[in-house]
């Protein structure tokens, strides 16, 4: 990002109005402060005139607001205690409160415990070896290179701005068991790929490394323009100290580095908690459910009609994302 | 879309620290010493890229070459005879054109949308004073961290109920406004000195007014980012199109895509690589245009 901002103008900093700024005036910053002069008559109607005009800016938002995002979840929570089902939709009083039984039956569930597992799995792997590429790649970036900086830093991007189904038609190419791309430079090796998408004990490791290849980049972006604040003069007086390269990495980059990974962490997580469209696209969940994610197993509750049941999992599904987000914050804010 | 003059939108924007102590560090390289002694860093960053991107080369390659070529062992990377066969079956056949009209359409009124609704909000909740204001902050903020399979359902019955099911707007209305492009211009706006809206007050612009005319046009950075963002999330939205576009001609293109790679044409490769080239380039286009704003906007957001 250094080769790129130089160039941008301005070096950071807020903007600079243009010439607007009445001369004689007292900048006291506030408007709402300006109670200190004039009538009260005036202030009141001032007020009034900026909550009208807040109001009128406010209310397109508000609207689709209400309507499309804070009414489907008020539903959602309301459907997860009834059993509605896709033919309820005409006859919307049909439906019977049942209580917390969507949840105890989502929980027993063998497919939903399995779709638990496999999700963990994919986190569990997944997010780390998401996140060492992502830092490897910044750290290469950041500290190792001069040139073409942002031919590799747009290269290693490109993934994460393509559209899935898109990737899932090329990647089907790649992992085919006899002639895929990887297997065949697999081959160069001596080694034998396995049939990815086929085996039971393949297919989620082949997902796991597509997940990875797609968004590593977004990390490393963002690891970049953390990199970027950590001081050359600490590294150098620790160099002067006599300490190795790695010892610098771990010691000053990256205690500095923390918050960022904390964020880094926290939004992979939630993202790969909700790992949906690489088992949607590439292998409708199989082989055997090997990988069925809790998104698609309500997903599918979803298409079968199921709506109490997909609401409630897709409530408990939140719940994890919220568990583990507070952990996430607790482990890595109490360290420092 | 004025992008030129662009100070990022430094401000608390996020928990990804802006790059603030750029100050300190006037030469790109670290500390000085052995910099010409990275060569096997170059190899092997060169090693990656060529990891990462070679998906995109074989399938670009592959949307060229032919049926029988496609299905050679071991596979093939230049086409031994390169045709346009596959392009021009896709569009006069399988009807590509009318999918890529209603992905432009789509993304193209979604982005208006959010630049709109999402920049005027903003700017209440960054400048202005009013009742309600917190709760509608708080409401916004509680919504970002809700993950979109919760409202899936609602959503979908919300929109059947309407009658909306398999029509444009249905495609397109539940997404023309997003908390997190409130979040993003309320941060921006946060950072632009107060004292213009007092001076455009003195200066007797009405509130709606000062708005349009003197905080819009500073809010280029932050309008673009937020426009690139939802753009492409638009072009690549694949679940609910999936589900709301249920004849062809409502299709998009990755809807048609998927439907086409795993139904009666799932066998034609060559097409199907042809119309995963079709999906990605013009949004590949887009991002070398503006890669620029596009990554600043990532890191000063730290969302996609």
């Amino acid at each position: 990002m250094t080769a790129q901002t130089g160039t941008t103008g301005s070096p950071a900093g807020p903007v600079t109005p243009p010439p607007v700024t009445a001369p004689g005036r007292p900048a006291n910053g506030s408007s709402r402060g300006a109670g200190d002069g004039g009538s009260p008559g005036r202030v009141g109607s001032a007020r009034r005139r900026e909550g009208r005009a807040a109001w009128i800016l406010a209310i397109p938002f508000c609207l689709l607001f209400l309507a499309f995002t804070a009414w489907p979840v008020v539903q959602s929570l309301f459907m997860s205690i009834t059993d509605t089902k896709a033919r309820d939709l005409r006859h919307p009083f049909s439906v019977n409160i049942v209580g917390l039984d969507n949840f105890t039956k989502a929980l027993s569930d063998p497919t939903f415990r399995k779709a638990a597992a496999n999700t963990a799995y994919f986190v569990l792997v997944g997010m780390p070896l998401t996140l060492v590429v992502a830092l490897a790649a910044a750290v290469a970036l950041d500290k190792g290179i001069t040139r073409f900086r942002a031919v590799f830093r747009l290269g290693f991007y490109m993934p994460v701005i393509t559209s899935i189904v898109a990737v899932a038609v090329v990647w089907r190419f790649l992992l085919q068991d006899p002639g895929g791309l990887i297997n065949t430079a697999l081959g160069w090796f001596g080694i034998t790929g396995p049939n990815w998408l086929g085996d039971p004990n393949w297919s989620m490791p082949a997902l796991i490394m597509m997940a990875s290849w797609r968004n590593f980049g977004t990390a490393m972006i963002i690891f970049l323009a953390g990199l970027q604040a950590v001081p050359a003069e600490l590294h150098e007086a620790a160099a002067i100290d006599g300490a190795n390269a790695w010892k610098r990495f771990r010691h000053v980059t990256m205690p500095l580095l923390r918050p960022t990974l904390l964020f880094v962490m926290v939004t992979t997580a939630i993202g790969y908690l909700q790992f949906f469209e690489e088992p949607f696209v590439m292998t409708k969940g199989g082989p055997l459910n090997s990988t069925i994610s809790l998104s698609m197993y309500t997903y599918q509750q979803f298409g079968f009609g199921n709506y109490g049941l997909a609401s409630a999992m897709s409530y408990i599904i939140f719940v994890v994302i919220a568990i583990v987000t507070a952990l996430q914050f607790r482990l890595l804010r109490e360290r420092t | 879309m004025s992008v030129d003059t662009a100070p990022r939108p430094t401000g608390p924007t996020a928990p990804a620290p802006a790059p603030k102590a750029k100050a300190s560090r006037t030469g790109s390289g670290m500390v000085g010493s052995s910099q010409g002694s990275r060569w096997w860093l170059y190899v092997l960053l060169t090693v990656a890229l060529v990891a990462v991107i070679a998906p995109f080369v074989w399938m670009v390659l592959g949307s060229f070459k032919g049926e029988g070529e496609l299905r050679q062992i071991p596979p093939t990377w230049l086409p031994e005879s390169a045709s346009l066969d596959n392009y021009t079956q896709l569009f006069s056949k399988l009807n590509f054109g009318q999918f890529f009209t209603n992905s432009i359409v789509v993304a193209v009124v979604v982005t208006a949308g959010n630049l709109v609704f999402c920049s005027m909000l903003g700017y209440a909740l960054a400048m202005l004073d009013f009742r309600g204001k917190k709760a509608i902050f708080i409401a916004v903020m509680g919504t970002l961290m809700i993950p979109g399979v919760v409202t899936f359902v609602p959503l979908f019955v919300l929109v059947a109920n309407a009658g909306l099911v398999n029509t444009l707007p249905g495609l397109f209305l539940p997404f023309l406004v997003s908390p997190f492009g409130v979040f993003l211009m309320r941060q921006f706006i946060l950072g632009l000195p107060r004292d213009l809206l007092d001076a455009g007050r003195v200066d007797g612009a009405g509130e709606l007014r000062i708005f349009w005319k003197i905080i819009l046009p500073l809010c280029g950075p932050a309008l673009a980012t937020l426009g690139i963002l939802t753009f492409l999330g638009s072009w690549n939205n694949f679940l609910w199109p999936l589900v709301v576009a249920q004849s062809e001609d409502k299709y998009t293109l990755p809807v048609a895509l998927a439907l086409y790679s795993t139904g009666q044409n799932s066998t034609n490769y060559g097409l199907l690589l042809a119309g995963a080239t079709v999906v990605i380039i013009p949004i590949l286009v887009v991002f070398l245009i503006f890669q620029k704003r596009f990554i600043e906007g990532i890191a000063t957001t730290g969302l996609k």
